[in-house]
């Protein structure tokens, strides 16, 4: 049960305030966003996100760079609240196609609108996009979604490949086209977020997958549709150890875990690896799964520091793309710690290098290399001398690196989850809509040590 | 439209508060309240659309209550429910004018749309106005027969509202009693979950008041209503599923087939993709099993896995939430995890307040079996660019050590921390463990420049490690004391307590200098923290015996340097340098006409009457003095003269380590009774003694900066008048040191 729900803007103006049941003072707004901003003074340290001011229990959650917060005086499940935030902000951005401070600002009659229904005296009654559409009836006003930077994992799709109808992601579940004619369609993204630290020597320390299969529905008449994965697909490793290698060169896919959205039926999962569901309006998860089977890396970081000369020292960074000629990774960026006492790096490119920046963050003794796109196959190298301001320690990889890693790869999925057919149970013959199933891997934390 | 944007008639700069567009709002809604124009709809919208957005920033809008009633009578469903939250905001500080909101109210829950009946029925409870409450039974009970479930669920929660305004009324109209039965026989099930959720609230508040509530609050938790809530759990959406799980999880089975058979039932909600169902799947498990600790034991491993698959499929925000759970799982059973302490491994992405609960599981579930890979991570993350993460990692490096077996690799790496200048704090608590460590130790503290450690934890575990192993590192007393010169920057409490801690172990007292030191830190406002300080850490001391010294000892500091302080009051902020030098003018020249001080009483009784020097001094060359009698000699004397002189630049090439001054000085009968400092500051404590038979000391403190090639020397001696003529034989002594 909570008492009060709002939204704040990253400058902490109430874009959305809706007191259920007059419980905590009026000013519990400006009390969180204080307490979130100086949480411990001047170390860069986060609020978590729930915590106790005189009595009051904070909750909150950033989504796409505002704050989601409930307070309440009670001892609530925070995992419940939590939970319901994302959620509420998940509607919101059903509704709204895109989610940000401006579509926010513009449509906030309609997000209170969804919040009436959505909780009704702190008690949550509903989340489902597809429940709150007969008790909502403003229409949203769209925001021009060209001109704002992406934001969230299915709208990478917009700057990947031409081979994705950008706009769809950003579409809201209640919007017509222009046309005045709803266009049936349905995406299913494979969302893999990995996880790989090497190290020094450039073995694989640990490695996991964090997937989900999201889906978005914009079919008219809510066919059941079923969705097949690897007939070969198994979850859960008997025995031993989750973290016991087995090399399983172009075996089967083991899962450790998944979990499933409510509306998945698993009744002939066991056998044929199929998810049937009528799917409701809006996006969600059909699947999360966790994997920490050995997988081939799409990268091969190697980084490489060494002094040259007094108080000067070499870092070679060297990155290769494992992965097929035909997929191509976008935004990379890699980051290398320096030693804190570095004054002036100097970059070298290798030549004829396009759509690379290099970048010294004197603040953060980081330095940045960003690349637009790395093609499958290629390999690109970085060399920067480092200029110190005092005679290094003697041990100069302790006191850089790690390098991390962030990509994108569109069209790419690590743990080889196939998405084998989907099928849309038919009404007509004449029936023949959209979908699209579409793959990408992201880097949740890709660590190369020193 | 939040914010508002600034009304064009009206955009006075001047009227922030928004009073002059509240205005010019009202007088636009009169306008359009009784229109039936076509559009007047449209314009309706925009203007409510403006009340809202100035009623979200917190400006006040109350004022248009009666004309926001007044174009409240309308078919647009959209309008209303922008009417219906203005109302309810407002309603409380107006309830005169409420009254007139309950006219349209009451005919709205008469509307044939059930969507109309729900929202009027809602907003009708929300006014939480107490006088209105004699209008709110009627359609309650109405709402609760309603044939819509949705009138129904909203009825339902309606009734508790009711409870909030006036739980007599709502008694009165017996709606606990229609809640209950509309409980168990709803088919809508979130009718079932409101339900639910009112009698829950209203039970458990009058629990303490009735026994009647707290019976009913016993049945909502007894085998019928549990029983009836589980079969149907399908039905529920997932938010209800927890409320009907966290009742369940107060449920007491009466025997184990019982309890099999709930979790039996309700296992699959372990693979719900919401993380709060799945929470509270587990609680009901956990809770069943408490007393059968072997099941207990298979549920830790059941749930394992789909709690790492939440940890990794939410935001950061809800893997904090369920790692938070997690942790606790770590805690009461660390030997179950102690295998995947991969999981808790770090990411580089992961915010600070996910990554220090990982290293608390990393902490806890270290074992024999794992301990060497953990460390290893762990010491990956010292290097991290975030050094409050390092921190805790290097921390947590060493409470592995602590509690740990294979301390002896631990404590290598620690030293490489030592080296690498990160951390201090936890060798010190290791010292206090292991004493049979000290020597590895203190040979990598020795090096330590105190000049780069800078957090105040650090610096007192530093100062506690160069006190309680001076015995073995000859630098101890130098290094702490350029500690204490540095002393003005120093402003957090503990490094000061250490000091007065460390004073009487050391093997030579800077009595003088810690006296001003305690002294300092008393007239600062940090001085009851520095107190507090001590007591806490005596709790936790290991070696209680030395520690208590402590309070005591910083006490007795105080008031021996209470005198000087008495006549100077300036003293208590100045450093060790100057009270010294305020006494050496006096003997040097023969003006003994300031204000005789008590500190150089001494002095004086010895010096006054013969001051100029004997013209010869000869010196004892096999003078011996204990070190103790020296340091009580040091206490006890005055400056009796302090200069500074050039050294010659062979000298200053020969002094490459002090044993070479040492042995030259002996040759002129000058004898070192203690040395040490690092290149470029050298320090030396001499003595020397007559040979004429009064056997009177002269002690020497020599400080050599080589860098600059000059020479502080400060004499004190048992004969003040002889002190010039020993100073004439030290410095041609120093001058000739290096010329062969």
């Amino acid at each position: 049960m909570i008492s009060q729900f709002f939204v704040l803007s990253q400058r902490g103006d109430n874009i959305v305030f809706r007191d259920y049941r007059g419980e905590v003072q009026k000013g519990s707004a400006e009390i969180f966003f204080r307490k979130v901003k100086f949480w411990k003074g001047d170390e860069a340290e986060e609020a978590p996100p729930v915590f106790n001011v005189d009595g009051v229990n904070y909750i909150h959650v950033k989504v796409a760079g505002l704050l989601f917060v409930a307070t309440t005086r009670v001892n609530v499940s925070p995992s419940l609240v939590l939970e319901l935030l994302q959620r509420i902000a998940r509607v919101i951005k059903d509704y709204l196609g895109v989610l940000n401070e401006d579509s926010l600002r513009k449509n906030f009659v309609l997000v209170y609108e969804l919040l009436d229904e959505v909780i009704d005296f702190g008690y949550p009654q509903t989340t489902s996009t597809e429940v709150l559409k007969s008790y909502v009836f403003n229409e949203p006003i769209m925001v021009d979604a060209a001109r704002i930077p992406p934001l969230g994992p299915a709208a990478m799709f917009m700057q990947g490949t031409k081979r994705m109808p950008g706009t769809a992601v950003t579409k809201s579940v209640v919007a017509n086209e222009p046309g005045g004619r709803k266009r049936d369609e349905i995406f299913v993204d494979v969302i893999e977020k990995i996880s790989v630290t090497f190290s020094s020597s450039g073995y694989i320390l640990t490695s996991e997958v964090d997937g989900t299969i999201q889906m978005k529905s914009y079919l008219s008449g809510n066919p059941e549709i079923r969705v097949a994965l690897n007939e070969d697909l198994s979850i859960g490793r008997s025995g031993a150890s989750v973290y016991d290698y087995r090399s399983s060169a172009g075996g089967a896919v083991i899962l450790d875990d998944c979990n499933f959205h409510e509306s998945v039926h698993l009744d002939s999962f066991d056998m044929d690896r199929t998810l049937t569901l009528i799917p409701p309006d809006g996006e969600f998860a059909v699947m999360n799964y966790r994997m920490t089977q050995e997988f081939k890396p799409p990268f091969r970081v190697n980084a490489l520091i060494e002094e040259a000369g007094p108080s000067k020292a070499e870092v070679i960074l060297k990155v290769r793309a494992d992965f097929s000629p035909s997929v191509t990774a976008n935004t990379i960026a890699v980051q290398m710690p320096v030693p804190t006492y570095t004054t002036r790096v100097s970059f070298e490119l290798e030549p004829g290098a396009v759509g690379q920046m290099t970048d010294f963050k004197e603040g953060m003794k980081r330095l940045e290399w960003c690349l637009k796109k790395i093609v499958g196959g290629s390999e690109h190298t970085l060399r920067a001398k480092l200029t110190f301001s005092q005679e290094s320690h003697g041990n100069l990889t302790r006191e850089a690196g790690p390098v991390n890693m962030n990509f994108t790869i569109p069209m790419y999925n690590a743990s080889r989850l196939q998405v084998r057919y989907l099928q849309i149970a038919k009404k007509s013959k004449t029936y023949q809509p959209y979908r699209w199933v579409r793959y990408v891997t992201q880097a949740n934390s890709y660590v190369a040590r020193l | 439209m939040a914010p508002p944007l600034p009304s064009q008639r009206s955009p006075s700069p001047s009227q922030p508060s928004g009073r002059s567009e509240v205005s010019d709002l009202k007088l636009q809604l009169r306008q359009l309240a009784g229109s039936r124009a076509p559009g007047a709809d449209d314009s309706k919208r925009d203007l409510f659309k403006r009340v809202i957005s100035y009623m979200t920033v917190g400006i006040d809008v109350s004022s248009a209550f009666s004309e926001m009633v007044m174009c409240s009578a309308t078919s647009d469903i959209v309008l209303k429910k922008m009417c219906y939250l203005y109302v309810g905001n407002y309603a409380r500080c107006n309830p005169d004018l409420s009254l007139l909101t309950i006219n349209f109210l009451q005919k709205d829950c008469r509307d044939e749309d059930p969507m109309i009946r729900g929202l009027a029925l809602r907003s009708l409870c929300s006014l939480r106005v107490p006088n209105l409450v004699e209008y709110l039974v009627a359609p309650l009970a109405a709402g609760l027969k309603d044939g819509s479930p949705y009138v129904r669920t909203v009825a339902a929660m309606g009734v508790l509202k009711l409870y909030h305004i006036s739980a007599a009324t709502c008694f009165d109209s017996d709606f606990p009693a229609t809640l209950k039965s509309l409980m168990l026989s709803d088919p809508d099930a979130q009718v079932v979950a409101n339900c639910l959720h009112a009698l829950q609230e209203i039970w458990n508040l009058e629990s303490n008041n009735s026994e009647e509530a707290s019976r009913e609050r016993e049945t909502l938790l007894g085998k019928p209503v549990i029983y009836y809530l589980l079969n149907r759990i399908r039905e529920f959406n997932e938010w209800a599923q927890c409320l009907v799980l966290e009742v369940v999880s107060k449920y007491i089975p009466s025997d184990s087939s019982e309890i099999f058979d709930i979790m039996n039932l309700l296992e699959d909600r372990l693979q719900h993709a919401n993380g709060a169902v799945v929470l509270a799947t587990i609680k009901v498990f956990l809770h069943l099993t408490m007393s059968m600790t072997d099941v207990h034991q298979q549920v830790y491993e059941r749930l394992k896995a789909p709690l790492l698959t939440l940890v990794g499929s939410g935001s950061s925000e809800q893997s904090y939430a369920v790692l938070s759970h997690l942790h606790l799982l770590v805690m009461r059973a660390p030997m179950l995890f102690s295998s995947d302490y991969k999981h808790f491994y770090c990411q580089f992405s992961e915010p600070s307040y996910v990554k220090k609960l990982k290293l608390e599981m990393l902490t806890a579930i270290a074992n024999e079996s794992n301990t060497y890979e953990i460390v290893t991570e762990l010491c990956e993350y010292a290097g991290n660019v975030d050094v409050p993460i390092a921190r805790e990692s290097i921390r947590a490096v060493g409470k592995i050590a602590l509690q740990q077996y294979d301390v002896n690799a631990i404590v290598d790496r620690l030293l490489q921390f030592l080296e690498m200048e990160k951390d201090y704090v936890l060798v010190k608590d290791l010292l206090r463990k292991y004493p049979q460590w000290s020597h590895d130790c203190i040979a990598v503290v020795g090096n330590i420049s105190s000049k780069n450690v800078q957090e105040p934890k650090a610096k007192a575990a530093l100062i506690w490690m160069l006190g309680e192993y001076s015995q073995d590192m000859l630098d101890a007393p130098y290094i702490l004391e350029s500690i204490v010169e540095n002393w003005d920057d120093e402003h957090a409490p503990e490094p000061s307590y250490m000091f007065t801690d460390k004073e009487h172990r050391g093997p030579f007292e800077f009595s003088e200098e810690l006296g001003n030191l305690s002294m300092g830190a008393e007239s600062a406002d940090n001085a009851m923290p520095a107190q507090r300080y001590e007591e806490n850490d005596l709790l936790l001391s290991t070696s209680e015996k030395e520690e208590s010294g402590g309070p005591t000892n910083n006490g007795s500091a105080v008031s021996a340097y209470s005198a000087p302080s008495d006549y100077d009051g300036s003293l208590i902020s100045v450093n060790s340098q100057t009270q010294p030098e305020t006494a050496i003018s006096i003997p040097g020249s023969s003006a003994y006409t300031s204000p005789a001080t008590l500190a150089i009483d001494d002095l004086l009784g010895l010096g006054v009457p013969s001051a100029p020097a004997p013209p010869t001094l000869k010196l004892n060359p096999k003078a011996v003095l204990d070190p103790a009698t020296f340091q009580r000699k040091w206490g006890q004397l005055a400056i009796s003269l302090s200069q500074e002189c050039s050294m010659s630049p062979q000298g200053i090439t020969a002094l490459t380590a002090p044993q070479a001054l040492i042995r030259h000085m002996q040759g002129h009968s000058i004898q070192c009774i203690a040395s040490g400092g690092q290149s470029p500051n050298f320090k030396f404590f001499f003595f020397a003694q007559r040979l004429d038979g009064s056997s009177a000391f002269f002690l020497v403190e020599c400080i050599i900066n080589s860098s600059s090639g000059k020479a502080q020397i400060k004499v004190k001696a048992d004969d003040g008048s002889a002190s010039e003529a020993f100073f004439t034989m030290f410095q041609s002594a120093l001058s000739k040191f290096g010329v062969a």
